[in-house]
């Protein structure tokens, strides 16, 4: 049992290392971060953070992630709910391949869509908005969504959606009102992960946005190269990303690895 | 069992309509500049299958594809025995779960720039945490900056950082699945514990390992952001991986005609490993 926790400790304490000296750095001035090494702030300063709440190039970078972030987990969420269901309750021509097709966006590299994305979006007039990220985006989240809603929806038993219609119920109002509150965990983790991978994503953030919708992450690598090495500001625009992923990861913690296996553990 | 309903279709039609505006849309454009060349203006020339014989006898390419197909075996190898094993020495039960589980994820929530900028502080020589333990108290000469393999190992530590822990939880998932019943027989058999996970987890994991090396394979081939904000392709062009030379010969050289045919090629042999790995997977499926 001893042996045990150490492998997971010793793995902890892997993860957080990293985390600990970005942190410890984002409290720090900048000269003491390029005067040399000290394990702890040695002048603990909050300027870092300062900067960012104060400066509205900062901290619009961080309310621009949060609205495509949003946007692009309820589109999501609402286009693949019912495609899920169709999936988990009918068979219909040419099914099975239109699932694996939803299944190669999931692995198409985003570098190949960098370009044609930007060109597409700047021809239908969407280029800058918080729209255009969100659908960016769908492009991998719609697809791990039905997968994910649809491993979830496989665990009802038929029987409630026909006693619901033998009871009178509408299609809609018992989607709605019965159906969607079953499954609401699944609901949950489907929205966590497409509020992840949307979180997490640059190059097509980066690509369809220039100053109105530019997201945290673009804000950070451009204020980083042109103001040189500006560490403390960096690490403390870091430390903030982490927050809200964090948070959310709270409330889903126990399903996080069903939603990872789509469902199917 | 299901029902055949061709109805079901309009279920699916948002789906549909959404995923083709960004998948076919941009894939028809990449396949359009595939066989042109262009000299700006719009100006467009046929130049049929130029682009891919170029590409596939270009020795950058294959230096880049073949440095991909390394780190990814690499990630592979790493990743998924060590996950198992961090998975089997979690606690099953008690207060320790819920802190673990989320301390694991949470590399995985960060964004993927600040990722890459994390671990490049933490192995700045002389003030990053790694790079100082490394040179100053281990005494070993480390600076990725400069040294191939240093930047190799950088980038392959940071990648088990970050996703290793996918397969942990996946794999935690398949073993608390294992009725408790299972291992009291095994104990009753005089079982060892190498045939204790031979025989009953190993199994129990299988569908969900598929999973995760299905995600690592996805995921790791088609790396960009990490290494590219860590090591920025160098030292010289050592950890130049697939996707940063597409970015770089797509929007840096904006040489569209090469970059298409490469993200064709590229798009391929993604689609036919999975595709590979998809077969294996519902093949399984069918068995059990």
């Amino acid at each position: 049992m001893q042996k045990r926790s150490i492998v997971t400790i010793t793995y902890i304490v892997f993860l957080l290392l990293p985390i600990y000296w970005l942190v410890a750095m984002s409290f720090k001035p900048t000269n003491e971060i390029l005067g040399g090494f000290s394990l702890f702030p040695q002048t603990f300063t909050l300027a870092n953070y300062k900067v960012i709440f104060t400066d509205p190039t900062w901290y619009w970078g961080y309310i621009n992630s949060i609205i495509y972030v949003t946007l692009n987990t309820l589109i999501s969420v609402a286009v693949a709910l019912p495609a899920a269901y169709a999936f988990s309750r009918y068979r219909f021509l040419g099914d099975k391949q239109l699932f694996f097709w939803l299944l190669t966006n999931r692995m198409a590299p985003a570098a190949v869509f960098a370009l044609p994305f930007f060109q597409l979006y700047s021809a239908v007039g969407l280029f800058d908005t918080h729209l255009a990220v969100a659908l960016a985006h769908t492009l991998f989240n719609v697809p791990l969504a039905v997968w994910i809603l649809e491993g979830f929806m496989g665990g009802v038993p038929k029987e409630l959606d026909e006693t619901a219609y033998v009871d009178g119920y509408s299609f809609p109002r018992f989607f709605v009102t019965i159906f969607v509150p079953t499954i609401k965990a699944g609901v949950g983790v489907a929205a966590f992960f497409c509020f992840m991978f949307s979180w997490v994503e640059l190059l097509l953030g980066k690509t369809l946005t220039s100053v109105a919708a530019k997201p945290i992450a673009a804000t950070m690598t451009k204020t980083a190269s042109s103001a040189g090495y500006e560490l403390g500001l960096l690490a403390a625009a870091g430390t903030l990303t982490i927050i809200p992923g964090a948070i959310v990861i709270y409330f889903v913690r126990n399903y996080i690895a069903k939603g990872f296996a789509m469902g199917r553990v | 069992m299901k029902t055949e309903n061709q109805k079901a279709w309009f279920f699916v039609l948002p789906v549909l309509i959404l995923v083709a505006f960004n998948a076919l849309i941009p894939m028809m454009t990449v396949v359009n500049y595939s066989v042109q060349e262009t000299f700006g203006d719009n100006l467009f020339f046929w130049e049929g299958l130029t682009w891919f014989e170029n590409l596939l006898r270009s020795e950058r390419f294959h230096a880049a594809l073949g440095r991909q197909f390394l780190f990814t075996f690499l990630i592979l190898i790493i990743e998924v025995p060590l996950g198992i094993a961090i998975a089997m020495s979690m606690p099953r039960k008690g207060i320790w779960v819920p802190f673990c589980l989320v301390i694991m994820a949470l590399p995985m929530l960060i964004p993927w720039n600040v990722v890459g900028a994390m671990w490049n502080i933490f192995t700045l020589p002389d003030i990053g945490l790694m790079g100082y333990f490394l040179n100053h108290v281990l005494g070993i000469s480390y600076d990725m900056t400069q040294n191939v393999f240093a930047a190799w190992v950088t980038i392959i530590i940071m990648d088990v950082w970050h996703w290793t822990s996918l397969v942990v939880l996946l794999s935690y998932a398949g073993l608390v699945s294992i009725p408790e019943a299972y291992y009291q027989a095994a104990k009753i058999d005089g079982a060892s514990n190498f045939a204790v996970f031979r025989f009953i987890q190993l199994p129990k994991m299988k569908n969900v390992l598929t999973i995760a090396i299905l995600l690592r394979f996805i995921d790791s081939f088609n790396i960009y952001t990490e290494p590219f904000v860590l090591t920025g392709g160098g030292p010289g062009n050592s950890t130049t991986l697939l996707s940063i030379d597409l970015v770089k010969i797509a929007l840096g050289q904006f040489d569209l005609g090469p970059a298409a045919a490469m993200s064709l090629i590229y798009f391929a042999i993604t689609l036919l490993v999975s595709w590979l790995f998809y077969t294996l997977m519902t093949k399984d499926d069918v068995r059990s």
